[in-house]
C-alpha cells in the first residue's frame, strides 16, 4: 500500500517537475509547481511528518507561488517565442544532470545502509507536532529568533526594492 | 519494500529536474521557479533520513527543523528575488536572459 502510494505521488512530481521546465506559458509552468509541491506535501505524508506537509501546502504551494503567480501577471509576461536552444547549453546541461544521476545511482548502491526497510515508529505519531514545537524552543530557540530578523530584514529590503526610484 | 534509496532517487530526480530548467530555460521567473524545486527536493531527502534514522523510537526532529528553517529561507528569498525581477523589468522591459548582457565582457 505504502509502495503504491510512493510510486504513485513520486510519478506525480517529477511529471509535473518536468512540466515546469519543458512548458513555455510562464502561467502554465506555475500552476505545474504547485501540483508538483501537492505531490511533494503528499510523500511528506507518506513519511510521517505531517507538520513538515502542511507547511509545504501552506507557505510554498500557496503563499509563495501565489506571489509568483502575482507577478507574472503583473508583468503581463506572453508564452515564450522559441529561440533558438544553444546546443552547447543543451549539452553541458545533459551532461552535467546525467553525470549528477549515475553518481547518486551508484552510490545508492555501494552501502546496505540506504536499502533498509521503513523502521516502525514505537512512539505514537499524534505527537508530531508537540515534538517540532520542543525542539525549535528547546534547542533551536536562537537560530529561531535569528530566522525571524531575517525575515525582517528582507522585509525592509523588499520594500525599499520596490521603491519608484531607487536613492 | 520501500526503501530510503526510494525516496533519495526521487528526491535527486527532482533536483536534477530544477538543474536541468536553470541550466536550459532563459526566462528569469522559470529559472526562479526550477530554484524552488531544487530546494524542496533537498528538503525531500532531509525528511527521509530523519523518517529512516529513528531517535528513541520517532523520526529524528532536528532534520525536521532544518527543513522548517530551509522553507522560511526559501520564502524570504522569494520576496527579495521577486523583487529584484520586478525592478529590472522596470528598468530595460525584459525577463529574458540573454537580452541583459550590459556586464557582459
Amino acid at each position: 500500500m505504502q509502495l503504491t502510494l510512493f510510486w504513485f505521488f513520486s510519478l506525480l512530481m517529477i511529471g509535473f517537475g518536468a512540466g515546469v521546465v519543458v512548458l513555455r506559458n510562464p502561467v502554465a509552468c506555475a500552476l505545474s509547481l504547485v501540483a508538483s509541491f501537492l505531490a511533494l506535501a503528499a510523500l511528506f505524508v507518506t513519511l510521517d511528518a505531517y507538520f513538515i506537509a502542511i507547511i509545504q501546502v501552506l507557505v510554498t504551494a500557496g503563499a509563495v507561488m501565489v506571489l509568483f503567480l502575482f507577478i507574472i501577471m503583473l508583468l503581463n509576461l506572453k508564452a515564450e517565442e522559441r529561440r533558438r536552444v544553444k546546443l552547447s547549453a543543451m549539452l553541458g546541461g545533459g551532461l552535467i544532470v546525467g553525470c549528477f544521476l549515475e553518481l547518486l545511482s551508484s552510490t545508492l548502491s555501494t552501502s546496505p545502509l540506504f536499502s533498509q526497510p521503513l523502521p516502525p515508529l514505537t512512539e505514537p505519531v499524534h505527537s508530531d507536532v508537540a515534538m517540532i514545537g520542543l525542539t525549535l524552543f528547546h534547542s533551536f530557540n536562537l537560530p529561531f529568533q535569528v530566522i525571524g530578523v531575517l525575515l525582517l530584514v528582507a522585509t525592509i529590503g523588499v520594500v525599499l526594492l520596490s521603491r519608484q526610484t531607487l536613492k | 519494500m520501500l526503501t530510503l534509496s526510494h525516496y533519495l532517487m526521487a528526491s535527486g530526480i527532482l533536483f536534477a529536474l530544477g538543474l536541468a530548467g536553470v541550466m536550459l530555460r532563459r526566462n528569469i521567473i522559470i529559472v526562479f521557479m526550477c530554484l524552488e524545486m531544487m530546494l524542496s527536493a533537498t528538503n525531500l531527502s532531509l525528511v527521509a533520513f530523519s523518517r529512516y534514522g529513528l531517535v528513541q523510537g520517532h523520526a529524528n526532529y532536528q532534520a525536521q527543523i532544518l527543513v522548517f528553517f530551509i522553507i522560511t529561507v526559501a520564502a524570504a528569498e522569494v520576496a527579495v528575488g521577486l523583487a529584484i525581477i520586478v525592478a529590472l523589468f522596470r528598468a530595460k522591459q525584459t525577463t529574458h536572459s540573454e537580452d541583459l548582457n550590459s556586464l557582459k565582457f
